[in-house]
């Protein structure tokens, strides 16, 4: 606990609200070309892009972070993102709603049935006629086949899910189709990554693809990819989704954020899901 | 590359009257700055952000009519909530505040490169004078992107004499 306090603090927002705290040690940086390897399996934290994506190497969040954090993610007794995992578990296995089903009544061992989940969202949904969200899909199962109340994009209950869920895709590919009716939604997403907001007139793009690997303020900028999401954040003091994160960085360039679950947030999460295309699913990862 | 950033807020539904009440404003100012001019007073209004003028990448006049107070502009500069500064530069001057970012260059003898003139320019509106496509925030202009926070609509992330103490601040950053 010590240790996670310690690297807590190092955490500093762009024009972030009340960040004080003055530490004494400097962060120490990973050497390149560090494996990240969880239970003797290897992940691929570096990969060549695909066409048109403009990152090269395309490489994870986790090659930015300290040693320190980045040893908490080697160990599922150490990742702090666990005992909401098992938390996920335990709800999939719960009936819940009218119909008194829990999710393995339908869905059986999650270990077959949701592996490369994770790897393949968002998704189009054709009878919905709509892009899909990990938690969309998981809101649309309690509505419709369990009969139950859909959970708050943030809620512990969501977060444990998609986390447990996440978890099954482990080591996998992200590899989201942007073919079809989705191209459209990738476009917008794209849109968005280049266009400057809020008061400090950024881009998403200006920070993790034209300064990606420098330091600003306290914090190796990274490029900004989700394949560890929900992804556990000392700031956080637990698990935050995909969205959440947009919400930060857009709060830190004094932006009005969109809202989680909003069709703006899921065609940038459809876009910068492409940019990671290749990096190992690192659900649930851990991050300053 | 980026999409260019609009002149205020687009959808905020008062934008058009924020916007029009803005402008009177800096029309009132700059009238009451040019008839104080002709009266030859000390003290103006400071001048609006849309009013200022840039001149081959240098704004000439302070912003307040009044020098710059430079250790209220070194507060400025490292304070997280205003300048920032040490987010993105370096600055060996300043070597108690730990963690200096490294995404702009190091502003180590910064007065021996720029004129007061043009850091002032620079600390107005960067992109006058470094480029539109620069990531530094400008901090005295209304040229800002979209969707800005409801708190900061309509303000700039400096006040004019915030800028004129941190631009006091930067000109004694010599090294020859
Ligand atoms: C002013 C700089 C800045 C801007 C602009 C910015 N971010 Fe970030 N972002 C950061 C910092 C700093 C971090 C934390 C360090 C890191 O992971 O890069 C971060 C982290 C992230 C992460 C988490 C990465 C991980 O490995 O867990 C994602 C995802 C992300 N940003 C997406 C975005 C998106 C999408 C946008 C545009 C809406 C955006 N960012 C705009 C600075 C920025
Ligand atoms: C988000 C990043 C960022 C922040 C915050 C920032 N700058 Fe900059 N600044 C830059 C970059 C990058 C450059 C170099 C020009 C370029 O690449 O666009 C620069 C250039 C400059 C220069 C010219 C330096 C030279 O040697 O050519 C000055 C002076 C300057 N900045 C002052 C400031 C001051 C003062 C503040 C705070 C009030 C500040 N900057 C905040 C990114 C930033």
């Amino acid at each position: 606990m010590a240790k996670i306090m310690k690297i807590n603090v190092l955490s500093a927002a762009l024009f972030g609200a009340g960040m004080t705290a003055v530490v004494m040690t400097a962060p120490a940086f990973a050497e390149e070309g560090v494996k990240l390897v969880i239970d003797g399996e290897e992940l691929t934290t570096e990969v060549a892009p695909q066409e048109g994506n403009p990152l090269d190497p395309v490489r994870s969040g986790w090659t930015f972070r300290s040693e320190e954090t980045q040893a908490l993610e080697t160990d599922d007794f150490e990742n702090p993102g666990f005992p909401l995992v098992d938390y996920g578990e335990e709800l999939w296995n719960t009936a819940d709603g009218s119909t008194g089903k829990s999710c393995a009544s339908c869905h059986g061992d999650a270990s077959e049935s949701m592996k490369g989940v994770r790897a393949s969202m968002p998704k189009w949904n054709k009878e919905k006629n709509t892009l899909f969200t990990l938690e969309d899909y998981i809101n649309l199962s309690r509505e419709e086949h369990q009969g139950a109340k859909p959970w708050k994009w943030e809620s512990q209950e969501m977060l444990g899910m998609t986390a447990y869920i996440g978890l099954q895709s482990r080591g996998m590919p992200v590899n989201v189709s942007i073919d079809g009716p989705a191209k459209e939604w990738f476009e917008k997403g794209k849109k968005m990554y280049y266009t400057r907001y809020g008061q400090l007139d950024l881009a998403c793009a200006q920070c993790h693809e034209d300064n990606q690997g420098t330091m600003i303020r306290a914090d190796h900028l990274s490029q900004g990819q989700i394949n560890g999401f929900p992804t556990y954040r000392f700031k956080w003091s637990g698990l935050g989704s995909i969205h959440r994160r947009f919400k930060g960085c857009m709060d830190n360039i004094r932006a009005e954020p969109f809202k989680r679950g909003s069709d703006e947030f899921t065609a940038l999460e459809l876009y910068v899901a492409w940019r990671g295309q290749g990096l190992s699913v690192e659900t649930p990862a851990v991050r300053n | 590359m980026y999409e260019a950033s609009r002149a205020h807020v687009p959808d905020k539904p008062d934008c058009t009257e924020e916007e029009s009440r803005h402008m009177t404003k800096g029309f009132i100012y700059s009238i009451a700055a040019a008839s104080l001019v002709l009266a030859g007073s000390a003290v103006a209004a400071p001048v609006a952000p849309d009013d200022v003028k840039f001149v081959d990448m240098t704004v000439a006049e302070s912003l307040t009519g009044q020098p710059g107070d430079p250790k209220a502009g070194r507060e400025t500069f490292a304070n997280r909530k205003k300048g920032n500064c040490l987010a993105c530069h370096a600055n060996s001057e300043m070597s108690e505040q730990l963690f200096h970012g490294e995404v702009g260059p190091t502003l180590d003898g910064v007065a021996d490169r720029w004129t007061p003139e043009q850091l002032r320019a620079i600390v107005v509106n960067s992109k006058q004078v470094l480029g539109e496509q620069t990531i530094m925030p400008g901090f005295y202009t209304m040229h800002v992107g979209d969707r800005v926070a409801e708190k900061f609509v309509g303000k700039t992330i400096l006040t004019a004499q915030e800028v004129e103490d941190v631009v006091a601040y930067l000109t004694t950053l010599k090294e020859q």
